[in-house]
């Protein structure tokens, strides 16, 4: 730069930096009745939302609840070491969750776009109207109260096993099956939201462009090609959305719904990573470690989410965000 | 086949579908229906159904041909369930309400434009959205604030959600600024134009997030399995678990001494539908407008 030109610079910098550090002085004063509203909800999320994230720090400490988090001992990376030491437990739980993860990527994320295109297909509002108020019902129930009516369906005094005993059938053991449970927890996804997720799908139906089916008809496309050429595509940016988002969730959620049913089938074949954290960290005591896989699995849901999103913007989609 | 052209945006095709395709769609769409209808008929059923009925059936009754609300009474007449019951509510009304009041006051502060940090505070707000804190540092953090088997427990760590923050900004943004603008004149202060301006033009959309909160408040189990050993203190959750899911035996310990105690799966049934019930009772007013907030939130968040 211009020898000449730096004093007057660097002044009229100055200038400009107290001139702006003026205006947010007036701001300020002009918004603080506006600030103090915003309070008591940023420090709720401050305290619940903030200061856990802070606290995954105890994942690299040999944590003792009675020292507390700034006097037990810094560790550095030992906790880590139960993820590549070949722990059974882990690898159990490793393995069920990314079978889990599988099964509602392939079998559970497809169910709301078929849904939502049955659904559009209705010529009759009414009726359209009253099977999205019985399908959109099971979303606000309860995990306890979706696995409990699980429970009355496939039970031992279940309806099933009833009326296979009234039938002169043998009964069949869905619930305590061990080797059923994946699909189980998949089907009861499926249950509970799949009609719930169809109204994101619905809204982004009812954004196509009415003129491309007539130009298509016109055109002689059959119903199934307008399907595949224009609804499809019409819904590959909400349904690109959502599959980012569903990859970053699968890793973490799935707690309360798993917990409620691994009595029955045992541990091995029902332990996830979020259900192994709490059996090891909260009811056994392991604060460290149990911290540092919670830690890993919530920043392997991130990567997911982030690289997902990344491949969306490749392809030329919006993905979550744009960068 | 001629063209029957119904011209209704977004119909997947203009031609009239074949007879058969019609059959298939519909005899799907009732599959699903029913899937969804049947075990909540059986569960009412067999909550109202007499013990030997419930013999009869094997344990699960569709169709109760003698009717008795014996089951009802027996978890009403103090005990475990009223208890829990008790503190379903105190929570959900206590908490619905805090939830409330700090949702709408950030939602305001953040949604006039060109204010104080108000880009740095936002990105707080949706930074929270996308990262959730995990098992164990949430429970030492509440441990260490003192709330283990506090009610507080069930009510602070999920008082605000980012996410109902950000659709009641949206909504607040919305609103016709002059309004706002004119009792700033008028010199009105924040909180009174949030009270008398604001709050009155959004009832739906506070009604829409306040009921978002309440079925979060009474659904929850999480928090109460992490935070609360004290029986006596369990909301109806956990005690859904205990004796529904966990099949538990339901003594008379647990309800009032004295009674003929219904049939266990009666007793179980009635404890679902009590915790069914207020959301079926909202659900007609959730699903009119609950739609509109999430998309909302998908299109301004």
């Amino acid at each position: 730069m211009a020898v000449r030109g730096e004093a007057p610079a660097d002044e009229v910098r100055a200038e400009r930096s107290t001139s702006r550090l003026r205006r947010a002085v007036a701001k300020l004063r002009r918004d603080r009745a506006l600030l103090l509203l915003a309070i008591p909800g940023l420090a709720l999320l401050l305290l619940f939302q903030y200061i856990p994230l802070l606290g995954n720090i105890i994942a690299f400490e040999n944590y003792e609840p009675y020292l507390g988090i700034i006097h037990s001992q810094w560790i550095g990376l030992s906790n880590f070491s139960i993820i590549f030491n070949g722990n059974p437990e882990f690898l159990d739980a490793l393995k069920n969750t990314v079978i889990i993860t599988a099964l509602q990527v392939f079998f559970v994320f497809p169910v709301p776009i078929v849904l939502a295109l049955l659904l559009n297909s209705l010529v009759s509002e009414r009726l359209k109207r009253l099977v999205q108020s019985v399908l959109y019902l099971p979303h606000f129930l309860s995990w306890v109260v979706v696995v409990a009516i699980f429970q009355e369906m496939f039970g031992g005094s279940g309806l099933l096993d009833d009326w296979l005993r009234a039938h002169g059938h043998a009964t069949v053991n869905i619930i305590g099956n061990s080797g059923l449970f994946k699909e189980m927890i998949a089907s009861q996804v499926i249950w509970k939201d799949s009609g719930w997720a169809t109204i994101l799908f619905l809204a982004a139906l009812s954004q196509i462009d009415a003129a491309l089916y007539e130009a298509a008809s016109v055109d002689g496309a059959s119903r199934w090609r307008q399907l595949w050429h224009i609804t499809l595509p019409g819904l590959k940016s909400i349904g690109i959305l959502l599959f980012i988002l569903q990859l970053g969730s699968v890793l973490s959620t799935g707690f309360e719904q798993i917990i409620l049913q691994q009595g029955p089938v045992g541990i091995a074949s029902s332990e996830v990573l979020s259900t192994y954290v709490y059996h090891n960290g909260i009811l056994a005591g392991q604060w460290g470690e149990s911290a540092a896989v919670g830690l890993v699995n919530g920043l392997v849901g991130v990567a997911l989410v982030l690289g997902a999103n990344k491949i969306a913007h490749m392809f030329g989609e919006q993905g979550i965000y744009q960068s | 086949m001629t063209v029957v052209s119904k011209g209704r945006p977004g119909v997947a095709g203009n031609q009239a579908p074949s007879v058969a395709m019609r059959g298939v769609k519909g005899l799907v769409l009732t599959i699903c229906c029913a899937v969804v209808i049947i075990p909540f008929v059986g569960v009412i059923s067999t909550s109202l159904a007499t013990q030997q009925q419930v013999t009869d059936a094997g344990g699960f009754v569709i169709i109760p041909d003698h009717v008795t609300i014996a089951a009802y009474r027996a978890i009403f007449a103090g005990g475990v369930v009223t208890r829990a019951i008790g503190v379903s509510v105190f929570i959900t009304v206590v908490g619905t309400a805090l939830s409330l009041t700090c949702t709408a006051m950030l939602a305001y502060a953040l949604s006039r434009p060109r204010s104080f940090a108000h880009k740095q505070l936002l990105m707080v707000v949706l930074f929270a959205l996308l990262f959730t804190p995990g098992i164990i540092p949430s429970y030492l953090v509440v441990k260490d604030f003192g709330l283990l088997n506090s009610y507080w427990s069930l009510i602070v760590p999920t008082a605000v959600n980012a996410f109902n923050v950000i659709v009641l900004r949206a909504f607040f943004m919305n609103l016709p600024q002059a309004l706002i603008d004119s009792a700033r004149i008028d010199g009105a202060s924040e909180a009174t134009i949030l009270r008398k301006v604001v709050l009155p033009l959004s009832k739906a959309a506070m009604a829409v997030v306040g009921l978002f909160y309440a079925v979060g408040y009474w659904n929850a189990f999480f928090n109460a399995l992490l935070y609360i050993n004290d029986t006596s203190k369990w909301p109806l959750q956990l005690v859904l678990q205990t004796y529904v899911v966990n099949n538990a035996e339901i003594g008379t310990g647990q309800l009032t001494p004295g009674e003929v105690l219904p049939p266990q799966q009666s007793l179980q049934m009635a404890i679902l539908v009590v915790s069914i019930v207020p959301i079926l009772l909202v659900y007609p007013f959730l699903q009119r407008h609950f739609a509109k907030g999430v998309l909302t939130g998908a299109v301004k968040g």
